[in-house]
Order: structure tokens, then sequence, then C-alpha cells
């Protein structure tokens, strides 16, 4: 495909603008100026943009073209309605420092939304600020940090995590000044309470756990595992990526954790965007509400909404009030469903989870079999290794079949790991289809291992090279000189 | 279903869940609302956002600029926007390749020679360019203007707010200029980087050569946060000695939404790359040799270096880069230049206006500025937001910080003669009645 710098060609401009309506009489500052078509931006037509860019579209993968089973992603279908709601007049032309008088709208809705994610989650306290799930988990270290030091325990550093965490985990303890601190998981695939046991201590500053854990099983000893943390002086936090399987069902808040973020771009059907923009609320129990991002939603006597900023906040996470347009989103599939529809999101994603599970279970290895799985389970790509097929191999080959592929290599304590989470909004037809192009691909591995190993041949390109693309990098277009 | 997995019925799937930990009861939410009654209910709300239809010469970081209808039927496009992360790169080529485009935009508007796929928010690129200063100086000190946004100094504050680790704060002279005489005394002893805002937070253009120069004899890099809108006006920061740009992506193609999803931009020199924090498209071939676009220089990011990645970040703006690269694409070498020379001359009139009513003063002098402009009224700034906002107008922002009267106004190539007019009329008619009291 063409870049839009090659069909660049002099005088041409993609935008109308009215004339300027003032006498141009200011100067630049001598020195300072740059000259003119110097930036080396292309010059096309509107018309040559809609065509490039439908042009790149058209080389997508999305949600609306087919399945997405990427373990931990949660991929579901993301409602019309909620797009047309993010670009309603009153939200899209609202100023973010404009008086609170004049945003009592948007602030009335974030101050429900809060209200009704504390409810979901079972916490006391809310910040919408940040921008992402990572984010989220910074904020909720900066909270956990902020309450020691406090209390006069500024010492405490150690962030404990099983060895199963997402890599946001250990990078944002790193990013929080905290160090890591690695739990071990026993045969089950769930923490080990002895482990725990022997890694808590007096610089214990929190333990994160992801729960239902990355291969899709609920902790089963989580009370036990949140009293040692919580005896030792340490505050429990919850990775919210997977409260898909959750909702309705049970709350962080019940189980002995402090803080929790969630991912609205997972659980709550905000579209992805290709990589962005997410959203990563954090809720929390009272006793850190006063440590929360400056600044919070309130509301006065009167009614009135206002910002404000709690007494012994930590900070700031972004320059204004967070990704709005993804709340706005999420507040729309919330009131959309209400109890009722949130269970059924629950109750569909497990179901479906589990049906492809007991489906796929014959074909490939299933490490840990212990009962049903929650939102999504780990399969391993071992028995096909031995034929000399990858993971990777597999996973490519399933893009010629027309669905995506699911998370790979992750965690890292399965071997050759596939990490499938189909969501509830796949119906049962589309896990069947997804079902025989597992089990035809298993054939092929059998029969034409070359088939799986080549792959994938019908997509808009075949395998890349990333090795080359590190070794010759090459991340922006090359100037032409003129 | 069910029979399939084994299982009587849904209850029997939720047994790995202890007794005790599941909700007993309903979540106490709203009753389920139909798409119409959503509707009935949201047109309620934002109508309570009466700031949303004002004329808005509010800027602080956050700007009006005009947005080309082509740039949301592309957003709105399935496959951009409900597309995931671009791991699988042979079925994300659309993502990817429009995100190294935006990455060569940027480049070169920066004057920079790579760019990452976007942060969160300028504030965050400015936070996360600290840190990567940090990392590749490995020195502990940053100087910081204090003629910075003070929201993004906060953010930077936070991002930076562990053992080990310095902020030093470079103060500004009476003309708004940032003391170069302070700066280099802050420099000694080395530090790791200078960040200073291009225009600054007050509007105005200062030379950053001579601060890229003391930085570097101190062995740090300069970071320059720059208004991507004053770029094709003014020498790029690049030319001018930074190490690393950093900026917000807003003012190119996104709406204001009550401040985001914005999208933080950075860049720098190519030899800082592997320090670099975030996703970065590259360009490489497929097995048949056809060119095609990968996440590169994953080696950086978390989920494979886990606690010694270069930052946390995982998620970022994807679709409000898409949004800029079209933006830049649409408005082009000649329309950007355009609209930034509009802003510019705009704000001087607005500004030319102003100080000709009695009592009205620049802070700070007659510095040079560049789409918003501090002023100092003789009255509250309280009485100017009412009255004007009588008028529908929303004024600016008031400056407390700077005295009573203080405010920061932004005029973009949205507004019209007439409403700046209006603006004038109104700010001596206000001042007219305080001088006859």
């Amino acid at each position: 495909m063409k870049t839009v710098f090659s069909m660049s060609s002099s005088g041409r401009m993609g935008v109308s603008l009215p004339a300027l309506d003032v006498p141009p009489s200011a100067e630049l500052p001598e020195g300072l100026e740059r000259e003119s078509g110097s930036i080396g931006l292309p010059e096309v037509t509107e018309g040559q943009v809609m065509r490039h860019f439908i042009e790149l579209s058209n080389a997508n993968y999305h949600v609306d073209k087919g399945m997405y089973p990427l373990g931990s992603c949660t991929m579901k279908y993301n409602p019309r309605q909620n797009e047309d709601i993010a670009r309603m007049p009153g939200l899209a032309g609202l100023h973010p420092l404009s008086p609170d008088a004049m945003a009592q709208g948007t602030l009335e809705l974030m101050h429900r939304l809060s209200g009704y994610l504390c409810e979901i989650t079972g916490f006391e306290a809310i910040t919408l600020q940040p921008a992402a799930g990572a984010q989220g988990e910074f904020c909720g270290l900066m909270l956990i940090t902020s309450y020691h030091r406090d209390r006069g325990e500024g010492h405490r550093n150690e962030v404990l995590m099983p060895d199963s965490a997402h890599g946001t985990n250990p990078a944002t303890s790193t990013l929080a000044g905290c160090k890591v601190i690695g739990v071990s998981s026993n045969d089950r695939g769930e923490v080990d309470p002895e482990d725990l046991r022997r890694k808590v201590g007096p610089n214990t500053a929190a333990f994160m756990l992801t729960n239902p854990n990355t291969l899709g099983l609920f902790e089963s000893k989580i009370g036990e595992l949140t009293s040692i943390v919580h005896e030792a002086g340490g505050l429990n936090y919850m990775d919210g990526a997977n409260m898909n399987a959750l909702l309705g069902v049970a709350r962080p808040g019940d189980m002995g954790f402090d803080v929790c973020h969630l991912n609205l771009h997972k659980t709550f059907g905000t579209p992805h965007g290709g990589g962005g923009p997410g959203s990563g609320p954090v809720a929390c129990i009272s006793d850190l509400e006063r440590y929360l991002p400056d600044s919070i939603v309130s509301k006065d006597s009167d009614g009135r909404y206002f910002l404000q900023k709690p007494d012994r906040s930590f900070g700031r996470l972004l320059a204004f009030h967070g990704n709005v347009g993804v709340l706005y989103r999420a507040y729309a599939y919330i009131r959309t469903l209400g109890a009722d529809g949130l269970c059924e999101v629950t109750e569909n994603a497990l179901i479906n989870a589990n049906y492809l599970k007991e489906k796929l279970k014959g074909i490939f290895e299933l490490p840990f079999d212990d009962g049903p799985c929650m939102h999504e389970f780990v399969l391993s790509g071992d028995r096909q290794l031995e034929k000399g097929v990858k993971t990777l191999d597999i996973a490519k080959r399933l893009l010629d079949y027309g669905f995506h592929a699911p998370t790979i290599y992750f965690p890292l304590i399965v071997h050759e790991a596939m990490m499938i989470e189909p969501t509830e909004t796949e119906g049962i037809e589309d896990l069947d289809s997804f079902i025989a192009a597992m089990e035809s691909i298993a054939r092929e591995v059998e029969e034409k291992p070359h088939l799986v190993t080549d792959a994938p041949v019908n997509t808009p390109v075949l395998r890349l090279d990333e090795v080359a693309a590190v070794k010759e990098l090459c991340i922006v277009e090359p100037r032409v000189e003129e | 279903m069910l029979d399939e997995i084994g299982v009587d019925s849904f209850e029997d799937l939720l047994k790995p869940i202890p007794d005790e930990y599941m909700l007993k009861g309903e979540l106490s939410l709203p009753p389920a609302l139909s798409e119409l009654e959503l509707q009935r209910d949201m047109a309620v709300i934002t109508s309570r956002d009466t700031g949303a239809d004002h004329i808005c010469f509010l800027g602080g970081g956050a700007y009006d600029h005009f947005v080309p209808s082509a740039i949301d039927h592309i957003l709105l496009r399935s496959e951009f926007f409900t597309a995931y992360t671009p791991y699988q790169a042979e079925v994300s080529q659309g993502t990817l390749h429009a995100i190294f485009e935006y990455q060569t935009m940027i480049s070169r508007l920066t004057g920079m020679e790579m760019a990452n796929a976007s942060v969160y928010d300028g504030a965050t690129a400015a936070a996360e360019a600290c840190l990567m200063a940090l990392r590749v100086t490995r020195k502990n000190r940053i100087l910081i203007a204090g003629s910075m946004n003070p929201r993004w100094a906060r953010v930077i504050r936070t991002y930076l707010d562990r053992e080990g680790f310095e902020i030093n704060e470079i103060p500004f002279l009476e003309n708004g200029l940032l003391d170069l005489d302070a700066a280099s005394s802050l420099t000694e002893g080395g530090a790791a980087a200078l960040l200073v805002q291009y225009p600054d937070y007050f509007g105005l253009i200062q030379d950053i050569e001579p601060m890229a120069e003391l930085i570097h004899s101190a062995g740090g890099l300069l970071i320059a946060a720059a208004d991507p809108v004053a770029l094709p006006l003014l020498r790029s920061p690049g030319d001018a000695g930074a190490d690393i740009v950093v900026g917000e992506g807003q003012s190119m193609g996104l709406p204001l939404s009550y401040g985001g999803p914005f999208a933080g931009f950075m860049s720098s020199k190519l030899k800082y790359a592997r320090k670099m924090p975030g996703r970065i498209i590259g360009r490489t071939v497929d097995r048949a040799g056809e060119t095609g676009y990968v996440l590169t220089l994953q080696t950086r990011e978390q989920h494979i270096r886990r606690e010694k990645a270069t930052s946390n970040i995982c998620t970022n703006q994807a679709l409000m880069a898409l949004a800029n690269a079209v933006y830049l694409s649409l408005t082009g070498e000649q329309g950007f230049r355009e609209i930034s020379t509009q802003c510019f001359q705009k704000s001087h009139y607005l500004y030319s206006g102003l100080i000709g009513i009695e009592g009205v003063e620049p802070v700070f002098g007659n510095t040079p500025f560049f789409r918003e402009f501090t002023l100092r009224f003789p009255v509250s700034s309280v009485e100017i937001l009412q009255k004007l906002a009588e008028m529908s107008i929303l004024a600016g922002l008031p400056l407390q910080e700077l005295g009573e009267g203080v405010m920061l106004i932004t005029a973009t190539e949205k507004r019209t003669k007439e409403e700046m007019d209006a603006y004038i009329n109104a700010v001596a008619s206000i001042c007219d009645v305080e001088v006859s009291r």
C-alpha cells in the first residue's frame, strides 16, 4: 500500500478554511520563524485522504468482522448507540476548564457512573481519571504507598504478585518506586498461601492479584490470601482485567481487596480503537479516599456537582479529568443493561468459555483442568510442538481461517500457552465455527504441518519479519530530497 | 450448551467461588433503559452542559479548533475503532500503517528523527520524557521551567514522586521569559534534563536554543513540550537543539470532550529509540518480500521486560493518533500553516483591542506570544467571566496566582472578528463603568 506522503502534490489541500477576517498585522520574532513549506506534511485532497484511509482500514481485522478469542482482553461487541452518546454536542464541545456550573451534565454523569462502579465492585470511593488499566495500577499503588507513608510506614516498598501476573503489574511497581516479590502458584494454578505467608513481612506494601487469575480460575482461597496480607500490614490490590467473570456475581470489595482498577474498554464494552483509548477507573475502601488524584466529582447539599481535590491527594495522572468520552460509553452500557443484564453478561461469558474448553480440551492439552473455568481458560500447544508446530504457527493459521488469534505465550507459567476468552457476545454458531477451525488446524498439524508453519497465507500480507524490523530500524518514512 | 459442558445449571459453573464471597441479592442499579429511553436521558443530562454552547476563549492546555468532518467518518469505521492492539500484524496492517504515518508526521513537525505511537496525553508524555531522560543520562535531577502548564507540572511530579529523583523549578522573569542565569546555576553539578514549554503556558515565545546549550553542557537533554499548532510557524524544536519533543495532540482534530480522550505525542532523536516508552511501529517485509508494518523494539515493553520495562504503558490512544494523522493529511503543509497563521493573527487582534481599553494591561509586557496571552483587568476576573457569560462567551482562564484580575485568553482560528469585537466591547463597557465609579 502506498503512503500518504507518496500521493502528495504541491498545492493540494483536504480542508477549506474561511479567509482571515482580521488585518494580518502581527509579526513573528526574528530568527524564530520556520520556512514555509519545509515541514514535509502531505498535500492531498479530501477525496484522496478518504480513499487512502479506507484502503488501510480494509487491511484490519476487527470485532465487527469476527471473533477475537483474546484471553484477558475481553473483545466483546461495541454497541453502536454508545458511539452516538459519546459524540453528543454537550460533551464534544465542553472545555475541560469550564466553570463547574457550566458542566453540570457531564459532572452528574461522572458522579452517577462513580456510584454504579462502586456498587459493582463493592467499594466506597473511586476516581475516573486513569486513562487505562496500567495507569489505574499506578494510581492504586500510589494510593497504597501514600497510605503507608501517612502512617509512618514509608519503608513499605515491596509489592507481591504471582508468577502468572500481567506484565503491567511488575512494570507498574517499578514506576511506583517499589520492588517486585514473586509468589508461586500451586499445582492447581492458584496462589500458594504458604508461599505468600513466607513472602509477606514488615516491608510489604501491597499484594497484587488478578481474580479470576490469568488461567481463568477463581482463587478459591481468596479470603485466606487477603487476610495474610492484612495481618502483615499490607494492602490488597485487585487487577480488574478479568472483571467480566464477576459482574453481579461477586465483588472484590467483599473479598478483602482494598483497591481495584477496572478496564472500561474490556468489561464495559467500550471499543479498543486499535490500541486505545481505554479507561481505568480505580475504586477503593474509604480509608484510601483522601489520597485519590485531584480531582473527584462531589455533590453539595443543593444537588450541585463540583470538582474537589481530596485533602491528601497524591497528585494528578492526566492534565484533565480522564478519558471522559470513554466514560460516556461505559455509562450508556451500564444503563442499557441494568443489574439483570450485567449478570447475564457474566453468565454467558462463563457458559461460552466452558463450552469452548470442553470441546477443545481433547484436541489440545489443558494443563490446569480442575472443574469449570471462569470467563477464560489456557490451553498448551505442547502436543503440537512435538510435531514441530509452535503455538505462534497455530495462532497465525487461525488468521487464515478468519479468526483472530488467542493471546499466546501468556501466562508465562504455561508452556506454549493459548489463552482463550470468547466473551458473552459470541453466539453458539460462532463458537462452533471456531471449534471447527481449531480441529482442522490440529489435523493439519498431524497431516500437513507445513500448512500451519507457512501460515498465514490468506491475509493482506504474509508472515512479517520482526527480527529484520529491529535490525534495520525504520520508524518513519525517510524524506525525499527535492 | 450446559449439557455439553456437563453441568445442570449456570450456578454449577460458579462452584469455584466460595459461598461466603457470592453476592447475596442483586446489584443496586437503576432499571435498564431501551435505546430510545437512553437517548432521552442523555439529552436531558447534556443540556446541563451549558458551557458547550459558549463561544470559547478558554485554553490552558485544551483548545477549541475546527475539526473537519472527514476525521470522524474515518474514526467511525469498524475496521479502526473495533480493532484490538495490532499484536497480530498480518491482520492489523491498517492500524500499523496509519500509525507509521502518524509517527512520520509528528517527527517532521517537531524536527525529530522518530516518534512513538502515542501516550495518554501531553502531560503524561512530558512525565514519560523526564523518566526517559533519567534513563538515558543516569542522572537524577530534572529542571522544569516555572512557566510550564501547572497541571502538567503536577503530573510530572506525581510520576517522579519516588526516592532518588529531584525536581528543580527554573523561575521566569518579569517579562515571562525563563531566567537563563538562574537556569545556568541550577545546571551546576549536572542534570538529566531541562524541560521547557514552547510556547509556554502563558503563550509566550522564547528561543530555546540557549537552553539547549545550557543543559547539553551539563550532560543533560533538552525536552521541549511543544504546541503542535505553533510549529508550522515557529522554528522546530529539533532545529533549536531539543533531544526529546512531546506535546498534546488534541489541537489536531480532536473534540474538547471535557478533557479526553486526547493523545500525547513523544518524539526524539533516533539514538534514544531503545529508551523510548510505549509502542513503536516499524516497517519490514513479509515472507514474499512485500512491505509491511509491525510493532517493533518490543523488548522495551512491559509484556516482555516486566519490571525492567521502559514504562508500564500498555493501552495508548491509538484511535486519537489516527485522528491526528487524518487531520495532518487533510490540512497538510499549507492548511496547517494557514491555521497556525490565523491563530497567531486573531489572538493578536483580540490582544490589541483589549489593551487599548484604559486599565487593561499585558502582564508580561510586549513579549511575543502565540494564540494565547495574559492580561490584567482593572476588575476581578469573576466579574469579567460573569458579564461575558451573559453574552454566551467563555472569557478565559483566571490565573489567581498572578493576581486578582489576571486572565489567560485564547483565540483560535475558529473565533471571528465579530465575536472578538463583542468581547472587546463588553470589556470596554465593564471597565468604563469601573473608571467612572
